[in-house]
């Protein structure tokens, strides 16, 4: 109770302006009774102290460049500094992995052509037929810039790539390719053929009731046992198909409950119409029961964005293996925090944008229903 | 069933029926033959590529290997282990070392999720604030990423055992993990342990005697204090009744190392505090979701009546946004100990990181992840039943 006494009495002698709808709110929404007054002062009390050790880390004691290897100014502020000079040092390792030095241009160009990529698609404007071919086009450049060999570029082995391309490579085609192939497992699921109801029920199920690791285990160790002698598939891609089959099953849920939203007229109509199962589901269904799960499935495309990263456990190089990679040298173990924070940024710029855009997207949407 | 094709519509089978594509039974038993025919190629492709790639590389199928000698040793078991154990035996301690990080965790992270969920819909908006940050960063890095800096932070920023933070007496936190005092056996706890278990018994038994005895005359019993009266007043009794026998095994620090007590490795504690706090950040999201999904209309109703606000909550709140929020909470609990499997990466002994390491040394790939999958499967499947079980007794009963 004490507290906004104190409030008032202190801006008593302020102008109006200051009093009225600013303290308002702050006796409202920080000390309305004196359980909040308590919650606050502790609170701000803690997240002050945080900040100021988190700043002194970070900013007032950061090591931000040292000489070549020679990392003893680091180690002094060990505890109290953050050596900021390992990302400097590492930060085109941790980036790019062990693309050659001084093609590296390649690889930047590439992510910059994801970002476009992204950012043309999360424009309603494009929900068009011309974002195929924009994906298309954007696609075979990504590859002709990482592969190279055309155009004068040299040949750069896919063993090679590594880093932030990778891990958006993963995603997105993870993401591009289980898209179409989970519509098909829903609609599977909702079929009234038996044989393929159970099918898909079993494949959904079965996937969704063990951990990716499982799936990524499997394409490196059990997968060059399915296939006959004398063939192998590279590691990369038997990831990829492992990361594709494995969000399929979930994007599957996801898209069967746009699909059961549909009410049951709609497929009566379409029915009497005398259009077939095809052109019903293309035309009809799909079209409606997409748009409704548009939210849902961009947070199942944030997970699986995440999920790119347990690839580490199989030695793929994608962006959390070569923060970790990056610390193999001894001149630079023990920085892991520093690294660590570093990649999470990256991690949560991603991740973060997509949450916010879908929770737009759930409010334009959502708007656009009720009229 | 919507997309029920013209099958039905079909006038009745008309004598003489000739197979015809146009026919829509037809055309339907035709895709379905296809698609199993298909499935059962690849896999018989796959089978007899794998069976011939065994034999070349000499791997005998089946699981004998389970009786073997293991030889590989486990940092943390439940049960007693040695390397000269079998395959079996290790494999069990995964199993049991899996089941006790997801089960702390679950309760752990619940708890965390409620109390998140609860605060982001506060009226103090600094702590709704604070909430709101907590969920966003959480939801927003990869889990992994997460373990490995919590392992990180535990093991090369925790300073060794001479420098260890010692909080409170015989508690010590150090690069080796946490190590706490542990109590020290004695015949008598059986018997508490047991007390205690009488106790929840008679409570809820008591519970439902109340209940109907309110239901028949309108007079109210004070169950809470009487459940808490016999949990833990029956264990106490039987405590001072034994003597009171108490014992601490205090860790000391003797040269480079603790002894005694009981310890937590770094391992452990950084798969629990990510996961608790992974998990966590999306439980917040479900229960604050449950709760707004209750109209404020409920509760204004409920206080026109009277009741106090304890009971609002408990009686009108809670079971209506429950309903909304077990069937999302069960995916959570499932997800939860499905990335229990993450631990392979930072070394902790669970399921994946033990099979895995005999597929290695085996090389009885087939026979090692069919084991991952059958116990992951079967937990799954255990944890859903259960909570179907909690969903169907807690939903709305439509008369």
């Amino acid at each position: 109770m004490a507290a906004p006494n104190v409030v008032t009495a202190d801006t008593a002698t302020e102008s109006s302006f200051a009093r009225t709808p600013a303290i308002r709110w702050v006796r409202q929404n920080l000390f309305s009774n004196w359980f909040n007054t308590a919650v606050t002062l502790a609170l701000a009390y803690m997240i002050l102290k945080g900040l100021y050790s988190f700043a002194s880390w970070a900013v007032f004691n950061a090591v931000w460049t040292v000489e070549g290897t020679d990392t003893r100014p680091c180690r002094e502020m060990s505890g109290v500094g953050a050596c900021w000079a390992v990302i400097g040092e590492k930060h085109r390792f941790i980036l790019f992995g062990i693309y050659p030095f001084d093609e590296q241009w390649r690889p930047l160009l590439a992510i910059f052509l994801f970002l476009g990529l992204y950012v043309v698609s999360a424009m309603r404007a494009f929900w068009n037929r011309w974002l195929a071919v924009i994906w298309a086009v954007g696609l075979t450049l990504i590859g002709a810039l990482m592969w190279g060999g055309v155009f004068g570029l040299t040949y750069i082995e896919n063993e090679r790539w590594g880093g932030l391309p990778l891990t958006l490579i993963l995603a997105t085609f993870g993401i591009a390719l289980a898209f179409p192939l989970s519509i098909f497992l829903a609609l599977g699921r909702r079929s009234n053929l038996p044989a393929i109801r159970a099918l898909s029920i079993v494949y959904i199920e079965l996937i969704r009731g063990v951990p990716l690791i499982t799936l990524l285990i499997m394409a490196s160790v059990m997968f060059p046992l399915f296939l006959p002698e004398g063939v192998s598939i590279d590691k990369l891609l038997r990831a990829q198909v492992a990361i594709i089959l494995f969000s399929a099953a979930y994007l599957a849920e996801v898209v069967r409950g746009g699909l059961q939203a549909i009410p049951k007229g709609q497929f009566e109509a379409a029915d009497s119409l005398g259009l077939s199962y095809w052109q019903k589901t293309a035309k009809i269904i799909l079209p409606q029961a997409l748009q409704l799960v548009i939210p849902p499935l961009v947070n199942t495309f944030i997970g699986l964005f995440k999920d790119t990263s347990l690839v580490l456990i199989i030695g793929l190089f994608d962006l959390l293996t070569s923060a970790k990679g990056a610390l193999l040298e001894p001149a630079w173990l023990g920085f892991g925090v520093e690294v660590y924070f570093f990649v999470s940024v990256i991690y949560f710029a991603f991740c973060f944008a997509m949450s916010r855009y879908s929770q737009n997207l759930e409010v334009e949407l959502a708007t656009g229903h009720k009229h | 069933m919507a997309s029920r094709p013209a099958a039905g519509k079909r006038p009745p089978a008309s004598p003489g029926v000739r197979l015809s594509l146009r026919d829509p039974t037809v055309r339907a038993l035709l895709y379905q033959v296809l698609a199993i025919a298909g499935v059962a190629l690849v896999a018989w492709y796959l089978i007899s590529n794998t069976i011939q790639n065994l034999e070349t590389r000499k791997i005998a199928s089946g699981f004998g290997f389970l009786d073997r000698e293991a030889g590989l040793p486990v940092g943390e078991a439940m049960i007693a282990y040695s390397p000269a154990d079998s395959y079996l035996r290790a494999l069990i301690v995964g199993v049991l070392n899996t089941l006790r990080v997801a089960v702390v965790g679950i309760v752990l992270a619940t708890i965390l999720g409620a109390l998140i969920g609860i605060a982001r819909l506060s009226k103090n908006w600094l702590l709704a604030r604070a909430a709101t940050i907590y969920v966003e960063v959480a939801r927003n890095l990869p889990l992994l990423l997460q373990l490995i800096f919590w392992w990180t932070v535990f093991r090369d920023i925790f300073p060794g055992p001479r420098e260890a933070y010692h909080p409170i007496a015989g508690v010590f936190m150090s690069n080796r993990g946490l190590q706490f005092p542990s109590l020290i056996d004695d015949p008598a706890h059986v018997y508490i342990v047991a007390a205690f278990l009488v106790g929840i018994v008679v409570a809820f038994f008591l519970r439902k005697w109340a209940q109907r005895r309110q239901d028949a005359t309108g007079q109210q019993f004070p169950v809470l204090w009487s459940a808490v009266a016999l949990v833990f007043g029956l264990p106490a009794l039987v405590f001072l009744a034994a003597g009171a026998p108490f014992r601490l095994d205090v860790p000391s620090l003797q040269g480079f190392n603790f002894v005694g007590g009981s310890n937590l490795t770094p391992e452990f504690a950084a798969l629990l505090v990510g996961l608790t706090l992974y998990t966590g950040a999306f439980i917040a999201e479900i229960v604050r979701s449950g709760i707004l999904a209750v109209s404020y209309g409920q509760t204004e109703a409920a206080l026109a009546l009277g009741m106090r606000r304890g009971f609002v909550l408990r009686l009108i709140i809670l079971p209506q946004a429950l309903r909304v929020i077990v069937p999302p909470l069960t995916s959570q609990y499932l997800n939860l100990t499905k990335n229990s499997s993450l631990a392979v990466a930072i070394g902790y002994p669970d399921l994946v990181n033990i099979a895995n390491t005999t597929i290695n040394q085996t090389g009885q790939a087939v026979e090692g992840i069919a084991i991952i999958m059958a116990v992951y499967l079967t937990v799954s499947l255990s944890i859903s039943a259960f909570m179907n079980w909690y969903n169907r007794k807690i939903a709305l009963v439509e008369r």
